[in-house]
This record gives structure tokens, sequence and C-alpha cells, in this order.
């Protein structure tokens, strides 16, 4: 980790803006993500994610701001962005009556690669996607999963430095996703590539990404990795425990609300949910074993993205 | 370039092999059949009348209850552009293929570009080959072989053929840039190809008996004006203007498509008109079919530019 911080910045944007009407859908965007890294930029939908990976792409001009990736101004000069980049669009499309293959090269020759490679080349590829045996259908016959593993075989064709992905998990099946998820980290770990995933779908990200942006209403509200995305919140005093205990009555309900400094006690299913100020954890361990309760369920949230993502959301509400 | 040439090729590849595209040849192909048939028919005796330009006669001659080719070319012509064209880009949006093909290192206009060229490469293709086969039966069937100048018009009348059915392909592309169904851009495209060929000479009619209505009419300027107002509003029609176009190439005996007084003609020896004289009087309709294509060519491609592409 420690070392990658030092690699270049491919992907910056400076006071990115975009306004439909009067409606910001990106506003103010302050972005720097380094070569290799896997950036994962998270919000609910409509919260201007696709705007964002659109404006990088020079398909939509920026109200004000600037975007840069690999040194190439996105508005100004989005051909040469558009050959370093692969954009795997959300729910992404084929020519359905042109085979896997096909679509391939023609992709391939809108990239202008010559054609003694292109053979050689969709073969590689569609062997790294695990798409051989269906190479030769046509695409209207494919899954969304199958769909999907072109797209990125696809996307490879230009041998991007950086690849955008939207919503590349909507819709897969869990071994799918877990192949999907797999071929992604290869490509930023082995080949070395950047890779800028939006999604609204936290757990996949949390496995993959390194760093995290979180959107809302198209202002960044926060951005780094997920144990300091974790730690700013507990700085900012926000502490959640999942206690449970035997016996399981209405003493040990009473005595978690009279710990002192507890904000709220709810019930969750097996357990109790604890919002508090302070960290209370000693506290609760002395006064539980003290009137004679036996701790079953000691668990402190607020370390995985689901719970930064909530919190995040209260806090601007 | 490369994206051009790429593009250009899978489009002309996707029209060929279209099942689209076959309907659309076969019903070319029947109705070249029928036009020639119905021509046949009549050449006899229409012959017996006037001897020469037969070759010309295969093409715009009707027969008893056969429109003649010409005429069925005029009809059927903007329906090969439509068809071609209406889903242009609003498949491509449906099918989601458009932003990926926009995330290409091409610019945004190689896309358009690419359909209409490709589009037009086989409009053009599909019109010459449609004439000169043609021209081949109606050669074999009556055994007269063609006059130079014969040929020459011939050559004219395919190229203001594919011109027209441009304007329609440049229409239809029109079409489905700004309506997200191709649905609804097919039926924008054939309510005007009806309103064209149809009632466009009906709704002049009434606004030119509106503008001169016929109780005032008392001198010979008014009625000359009455109809030089019907005929210049009648021009604005796209099929009206290939239709005066090509029946003023295809019959060397038309002298003038405007209004001619007696006394203008007085003197005149009756004959035929060069080429050259005739390609001089459908000059303008050239040029306006061109530019009237152009204009709508020049539409899409700004709005097409102007539209932003997310996913479907």
């Amino acid at each position: 980790m420690e070392q990658k911080m030092e690699l270049p910045v491919m992907i910056h944007t400076q006071d990115l803006t975009k306004y439909y009407g009067n409606k910001a859908a990106v506003s103010d965007l302050k972005l720097d993500i380094r070569e290799g890294e896997i950036f994962g930029l998270l919000g609910p939908n409509g919260a201007g994610k696709t705007t964002t990976t659109l404006m990088l792409l020079g398909l939509t001009e920026p109200t004000k701001g600037k975007a840069w990736i690999d040194g190439k101004d996105c508005t100004r000069d989005p051909i040469a962005v558009k050959r370093i980049v692969g954009y795997l669009p959300d729910n992404v499309g084929f020519y359905g009556d042109m085979t896997g293959r096909e679509n391939l090269k023609f992709t391939g020759r809108l990239n202008g690669l010559p054609e003694s490679k292109l053979e050689e080349k969709c073969e590689e590829l569609l062997r790294r996607v695990g798409l051989e045996d269906a190479a030769d259908q046509k695409t209207v016959t494919y899954s969304r999963g199958m769909r999907q593993r072109l797209g990125v075989a696809d996307v490879l064709m230009k041998d991007p430095k950086v690849i955008i992905m939207d919503e590349p998990t909507l819709g897969i099946d869990p071994e799918g996703m877990r192949e999907l998820m797999q071929l992604i980290q290869e490509l930023a770990r082995n080949d070395g590539r950047t890779i800028l995933i939006s999604s609204h779908q936290l757990y996949q990200i949390q496995q993959i990404c390194d760093r995290v942006g979180l959107f809302v209403e198209g202002k960044l509200i926060a951005c780094g990795r997920i144990d300091e995305l974790a730690e700013q919140i507990q700085q900012k005093g926000y502490y959640v425990l999942e206690v449970a205990g035997l016996p399981d009555d209405d003493g040990f309900r009473k005595l978690l609300q009279e710990l002192g400094n507890v904000d709220s006690v709810e019930r969750e299913g097996e357990h109790y949910l604890v919002r508090s100020r302070y960290d209370l954890k000693r506290e609760l361990l002395r006064r539980t074993l003290d009137a004679g309760y036996t701790l079953t369920h000691l668990r402190q949230r607020g370390s995985d993205l689901d719970e930064i993502y909530r919190r995040y959301f209260e806090k601007e509400e | 370039m490369s994206g051009f040439m790429a593009l250009y090729r899978k489009e002309m590849a996707d029209h060929i092999r279209s099942r689209r595209f076959l309907i659309v040849l076969v019903l070319i192909a029947l109705t070249s059949y029928a036009g020639i048939y119905g021509a046949l028919t009549n050449l006899s005796s229409a012959v017996a009348e006037d001897q020469n330009f037969i070759f010309l006669k295969l093409f715009t001659l009707s027969g008893n209850s056969i429109p003649s080719f010409t005429s069925f070319i005029a009809l059927l012509g903007p329906f090969v552009g439509l068809t071609l064209g209406f889903d242009a880009i609003n498949s491509e949006r449906s099918e989601g293929t458009l932003n990926r093909l926009v995330a290409q290192p091409i610019h945004r206009d190689t896309v358009i570009n690419g359909k209409f060229m490709a589009g037009a490469t086989i409009i053009f293709i599909m019109v010459f080959a449609m004439g000169i086969l043609t021209g081949a039966a109606g050669l074999l069937a009556t055994g007269i072989l063609p006059q130079s100048e014969e040929i020459g018009r011939l050559f004219v009348f395919l190229l203001f053929t594919a011109v027209y059915i441009c304007f329609w392909l440049a229409l239809s592309i029109w079409f489905s840039v700004i309506c997200r169904h191709a649905a609804t851009s097919a039926m924008l495209g054939i309510a005007l190809w009806i309103f064209f060929a149809l009632f466009m000479t009906l709704v002049v009619n009434i606004i030119t008996q509106f503008l001169y209505p016929a109780e005032q009419m008392s001198t010979m300027g008014q009625l000359v004006d009455y109809y030089e107002c019907q005929m210049g509003l009648n021009r604005l029609s796209p099929y009206y203007l290939y239709s005066e176009a090509v029946s003023t190439i295809m019959n060397p005996s038309v002298r003038s498509m405007n209004v001619i007084l007696p006394q203008q003609l007085s003197g005149a020896i009756a004959g035929y008109l060069s080429l050259g004289q005739s390609l001089l009087l459908v000059w303008p309709h050239l040029t306006g079919l061109l530019a009237a294509t152009a204009v709508i060519f020049a539409a899409s491609y700004i709005s097409f530019m102007r539209r932003e592409i997310r996913s479907r």
C-alpha cells in the first residue's frame, strides 16, 4: 500500500462540474487516482457516477472544471483519451447478428489494430474471459453474464491503461460475479492497469477496491481507503456495538440503556445495537459481568463499507 | 480514417446480410418487371405514333393499368431510403452498442458519416444495377439497340434516382437520431412519404385557391401568377421535383416545365431537345435535391453531435 502511493497520478480531475438545467449532476469533483489502483466510485442511483464517467471519456462536456487521464485533457483531446481508456458501460450491448468473435474484431478495427494481429488477439482474450466455446455464436444468444465477459474482452482489445466500469456486477449470478471480481483484480495487479468502478453494490467493491469515493448528489463526500474511512467515522464519535447476552431479558436491555453516553438501543434480530459517542466496550464488559450476564456476542460495527456508507448518508442528512 | 473504414465496411455488410435488404430488393425487382411488362404491352402502338427514342419508352410508357417504370420508382424510391435508415441510430442506442461505439477512439461524426455513406453506396449500387438490368431485359425483349444519347439520358435518370433516394435516407437517419424508438421514426418517415406523394398537391391547391380566389381572377397576369405560385409550392416536395426532372430527362420532347404563352411559342419548330439542353432544364432540380439532402443530413449531423449518449 505504501509503495502504491508513490506511483504517478493517472486520473486527475479539478473542480469538475456538470449542470443539467439548474440541477448539478456533479459539482466540484476533485479526484486523483494513481496508476494500478482499483478505485470504487460509490453512490446511490442518480448520484452522478455515470455523468462523471462520461465526462472522463469526453462524451459529455463539463460545465466547469477539467479532467485529465494520463496527462491528456478529456474534453480537448477525447480521441487520445479514448485510445488508452477502455469503457465498459452498464448493461453493455453487442451487435446481435454478429458472433462474439466478429464483435471483438470490429472493435479491434475501430482501434486501428492491424488485420494480421486481430485473430490472435481475439483468441487470447476470449480464452482469458472463458468464452472460447461461445465465440462463434451470435451474441443475441448470450446470457447477461456472457455479455459482461465479452464486454471485458472488448475493453481489453485496445490494451487500455485505464478501464472504467459502470455497474459491472449488476444482474450477474454469484459465480459469474466471483469470476469477474477475480478478473478485475488480475487486470490491476498483474497488468498494472488503473481501474475505476462505479457501483452501488458495496460488498463487491469492498472486496477488491484499494480506495473508494462516496458520491452523493453530485458531491464527493468522502474518499480514501476503507479502513481510513472507518477510522474517520469513529473519530467523529460514531460507535455501533452489536451486543447479545444471556439471559436475554428486560434487565439486559435496561443495563445497556443505563451504560451512560448511549444514544440509542435497538433490537435487531438476535442482538441489540448500541449507538454511542464513545467507546463503551470496557464499561459494557465490566457491567454485564457484575450484573451476572454472560456476553455471547460483542462486535464493533463500522469497519465494513455498509456501515460507513450508511453513516455518511446519515451525516449528510 | 481506419475507424471510418471499419464502420463503413460493417454497415455495408449489415445492410447486405439483412433480411430487410432482401425484401427491398425483391420489391424493386418485381416493380421493375411490372413496369417493363406494362411498357412492352403498349410499345407497338406507341412506336407506330413516334419512332424516336424507343429505348427510353421502355421506362416511361405505362401499361393499361400498370404505371410506368419511372413513376413506380418515384413512388417506391422513398421506401428504399426509409428502410435503410429509419433505425440507424436509435437501434444502436436501444441495443446498447452506441455508447460502446463512441467510447472507441473515433470521432463521433464518424458514426453518422459511416452510416450515411454505407447507405448511399448501397443505394447507388442498387439503383444502377436495377436500371441496367431493366434496360438489358428490355433490350432482349425488343431487340432494338439504344442510341448513345438514350444511354446518356438513362444514366442521368439513374443518377437522379439515386440522389432522390439518398434524400430519403438522410431524412430517415435524421428521424432515427431525434426519435427514441425505431417505430416512431419509421412512422414519421412513412407519414412524410405519403404526404409528399399523395397529399402535397391537394394542400398546394387549397393554398393557391385561397391566395388567388377564382372570382377575383380577371387578367392574364393573375392567371400566370396563380400557376407559377402553384408550381413553386409543389416543387418544395422532393417527390414532385424528382418526377418533373425525370419526365424532362426521359422525354426529349419536353421543352419547358414552366408556363409558356402562345406568343413565346410562335415561330418555334417542333423537335427534340438534345441531352445537354434537357440537362440545363433539370439542373436546378438536381441542385435542389442535392441541397435538400445536404440540409437534412446537416440537421441529423448536428442533432447527433449535440446529443448526449447515455446507456440505453
